[in-house]
């Protein structure tokens, strides 16, 4: 009796230990499928611009960094308050994203490093630049401030000031898209630091189970305020942090703007389709500090200027562009072009009036009780 | 064309700064992204860079200059850029934060050594002799170590203290907490630090669910003696996400002790107390007056919690007040004695629990009470006192209890309307007159 009961323990055991190769099997067969964009990404990564197109990636990412550059004069002069998070050095991502996506349907979310974000939506410099000074032309009629825009017209919902906030508002924003079933993919930005906070592994969950069509963009800039990622981040290749609620990663270089632009056609096809969420993993730099307030004692004067001369977004672009053969003449016309563009804005942006004192009581509640 | 460089305003407070270093010299090329100089503020030393490309003109304020006011030109570059010279404005007056009076002490100061220290000094120094008193007491939070404190509150702490007791977290506030209140829970005595608190709403379920009710849950065997502490209230144009008044929430909870204090003995008195408390404390600091200098006893007294604290003595009108509040109460007391009406000043510094007892002396006194709190006016403190003295004080009162507080909107971003939704000395002087009758 005891010898038969031990027997059949001992064939349960082999038929467990036969039975596990098949798991591993799938498991296989998972990474797989964990892998197949980054596959896709390696057959070919860089998008194939025409001339034109590469100009004007070229020209919107020369807005947005003399935007950002006149924004930080401004702000040394007095005329913006508070904090402000310039996207210098960032810029290829929000571009190269932004031509991949659909403006008629597909909605994006960030935080509050948002200006320059902005700009890549199209949205018009002058009424961004108001928001910074707090005028009443702004775009949340000075009362948002620089973490706090929004576009519903151009399907931008912020503009959030708490850190990881926008990963659970975005995941509600694609869960908006698939219950209307009106086509739309969401893209949530958030940075290395962002990705530690607990929502948005929450948010994973849910968005993985529940199939919803989003791309989560991670903007590795190396930083969280003072902290490199390395000290505040255990895994720090982000695009593996879906890999738990299978949603397939992605790492890109986020200083060539090709290669943000095929990464996302690829995400948002495999989004589009109705397979889930991806997490896009991108590879970026800030040149300034975290907000205007931030002495950068983090790293060294030595790193920055390394990045700065060899890695530019726009240097990057500008030589390819010389290389097809594009005219000078013709880049230098948008690079005069922008100045006056941004000076344009600055000056709209210092010269329009303040709100009338009686905006301090609209707003709060839209129905009246 | 010559650009004129200005001093910078390199944060959301800086009025004025200190012009370390220059990096350039007259006549020096540079271009977008080179570094001009070293400008030290109250925070920080930053580097201050090139906009503009040209050649350095005239260098106007010499390195080594203090006090060099924001807007003050300092240099000038010669361009010779496509671009006609930007037009210097003339900078904008940063925001001003209520004058700090230096609050007649009613506590004895005889016989101890007086220095002059800013509210993070005293602080931080409140922190550091706890730890060297006790071993179980740590600091947590973001960049509270290397960083130096994202407000340069926890400066130096790492450098003394090492990393085992210093400890920077990734910005994961929920998860902090809970590890801070689980420590608190196993035998320690963590301060954790909020960069503000308007991130601690990602961990309030700990300090409310996990830290308050702990010993009450487990009929008092379970401790949970932490400090929950960093900056509370509206700063300078940071918003609406980041200006709010959190006091009303916690003082809402039993099992909590929130402190709120205004100056510096009393930072550093209440925050020693607080570490030495076997309760869970919520202690609200102010970002507009870490900067500010007070004079304070060079010992390593403790201010006892749940007192508050006449500032200055008055017959005709109670002005109750905390945190920066008090600053302006005090202003404002200054105003009326002019006009001949003689305000008495009580900081509350302890909200939970509220010293009921000195509010209603002092009501006893003057008859008259306003309460100016900088938060919103609905469920606030201000509206804990005007209960309390229905309840208990109504026979004492000659007029209604008023509310002197912010607007009742989410703090908006632009300077005039910013400065529309807060509560001003000159708002509490019209309420102190009204009650009086003038
Ligand atoms: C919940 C919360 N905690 C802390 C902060 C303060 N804070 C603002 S930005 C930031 C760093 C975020 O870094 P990262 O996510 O890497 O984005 P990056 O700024 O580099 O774009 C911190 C700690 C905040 N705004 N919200």
């Amino acid at each position: 009796m005891a010898r038969s009961a031990r027997t059949s323990e001992i064939s349960k055991a082999k038929a467990a230990a036969s039975a596990r190769p098949a798991p591993r099997a799938e498991e296989g067969q998972d990474a797989i499928q964990l892998r197949s964009l980054q596959l896709a990404h390696e057959a070919e990564s860089r998008y194939r611009a025409s001339d034109e197109e590469l100009l004007h990636f070229y020209e919107q990412m020369v807005l947005i960094r003399r935007f950002e550059e006149k924004a930080g004069q401004l702000y040394g002069l007095g005329l913006i308050g508070g904090f402000c998070h310039l996207y210098i050095g960032q810029e290829a991502v929000a571009v190269g994203v932004q031509s991949a996506l659909d403006p008629a349907r597909d909605s994006v979310i960030t935080g509050y490093r948002d200006h320059g974000h902005m700009l890549a939506y199209g949205i018009d410099p002058k009424v961004i630049m108001a928001e910074l000074t707090g005028r009443a032309a702004g775009i949340s009629r000075g009362k948002g401030g620089s973490m706090h825009m929004f576009s519903v017209e151009h399907k931008f919902y912020g503009g959030h000031g708490i850190v990881g906030a926008q990963v659970s508002l975005g995941t509600g924003l694609a869960f908006a898209h698939k219950y209307r079933g009106d086509g739309g993919a969401c893209v949530a930005y958030f940075g290395d630091g962002a990705a530690n906070q607990g929502q948005v592994y929450e948010s994973f969950n849910m968005a993985s189970l529940w199939q919803l069509p989003i791309v989560y963009v991670v903007e590795n800039n190396g930083y969280a305020m003072g902290t490199a990622v390395r000290r505040g981040s255990a895994e720090t290749h982000f695009y593996r942090r879906g890999t738990a609620f299978r949603i397939p990663g992605l790492p890109v270089n986020g200083m060539d703007v090709l290669e943000v632009r095929r990464a996302t056609d690829i995400a948002i096809a495999y989004v589009r389709a109705g397979n889930g969420p991806v997490l896009l993993e991108f590879n970026t730099y800030r040149y300034r500090g975290h907000s205007m307030s931030d002495p950068a004692k983090y790293r060294t004067r030595e790193e920055v200027q390394e990045m700065r001369e060899k890695h530019d977004p726009i240097d990057h672009a500008r030589d390819e562009l010389l290389k097809r053969g594009v005219a000078e003449d013709a880049i230098k016309a948008i690079d005069k072009k922008l100045r006056s563009v941004v000076t344009e804005a600055a000056d709209f942006a210092e010269n329009s009036p303040e709100p009338d004192l009686c905006e301090l009581g609209t707003d709060v509640l839209v129905e009246s009780y | 064309m010559a650009v004129e460089l200005r001093m910078p305003a390199l944060s959301p407070t800086m009025e004025e700064g200190k012009l370390a270093r220059w990096l350039v010299k007259e006549g020096d090329a540079v271009k977008s992204g080179d570094i001009l100089a070293e400008i030290e503020t109250d925070k920080a030393t930053m580097e201050f860079e090139a906009i503009d490309e040209g050649t350095i003109g005239r260098i106007v304020v010499p390195e080594g200059s203090e006090g060099v006011k924001v807007g003050t030109v300092i240099a000038t570059i010669e361009g010779e850029g496509e671009d006609p010279a930007p037009k210097a404005p003339p900078a904008a007056a940063p925001p001003q934060p209520p004058a700090a009076t230096p609050a007649p002490r009613s506590e004895k100061q005889e016989g101890r050594n007086v220095a002059t220290i800013t509210l993070r000094e005293a602080l931080r120094d409140a922190m550091a002799e706890e730890m060297r008193r006790d071993d179980r007491v740590f600091v947590i939070g973001e960049e509270v170590a290397e960083y130096q404190g994202a407000y340069k509150v926890t400066q130096g702490l790492l450098e003394e203290f090492g990393p085992r007791r210093v400890i920077d977290t990734p910005i994961t506030e929920y998860g902090f907490a809970g590890i801070g209140t689980g420590a608190a829970m196993g035998g320690l005595r963590p301060i954790v630090e909020f960069m503000t608190f308007n991130f601690a709403m990602q961990a309030i379920d700990h300090i409310i669910n996990s830290a308050a009710k702990t010993n009450y849950m487990s009929g008092g065997q379970m401790r949970c003696p932490i400090v929950f502490r960093g900056p509370n209230g509206a700063a300078a144009r940071v918003g609406a996400q980041h200006s709010q008044n959190y006091a009303p929430w916690y003082a809402s909870v039993p099992g909590l002790v929130v402190i709120a204090p205004y100056d510096a003995a009393d930072a550093k008195g209440l925050l020693k107390s607080a570490i030495r408390s076997d309760d869970p404390v919520v202690f609200l600091e102010n970002e507009l007056l870490y900067g500010h200098s007070f004079e304070l006893a060079e010992d390593d007294q403790t201010v006892p919690i749940g007192k508050a604290r006449v500032l200055r003595e008055g017959r005709d009108v109670t002005i109750v007040a905390y945190s920066i509040t008090v600053g302006m109460a005090l202003e404002a007391a200054g105003q009326l004695a002019e006009e001949g009406i003689e305000a008495e000043v009580l900081d509350l510094r302890t909200l939970r629990p509220l010293d009921r007892a000195a509010v209603l002396a002092s009501l006893r006194k003057t008859n008259r009470l306003i309460v100016a709190e900088e938060g919103w006016p609905a469920c606030s403190i201000a509206s804990e006192i005007v209960a309390i003295c229905m309840e208990d004080g109504f026979d004492d009162l000659d007029a209604p209890v008023l509310r002197v507080c912010n607007e009742d909107v989410p703090m908006p971003y632009a300077a005039n309307l910013e400065k529309a939704a807060l509560v001003n000395a000159a708002r509490i002087q019209a309420a102190a007159r009204k009650v009086c009758g003038r």
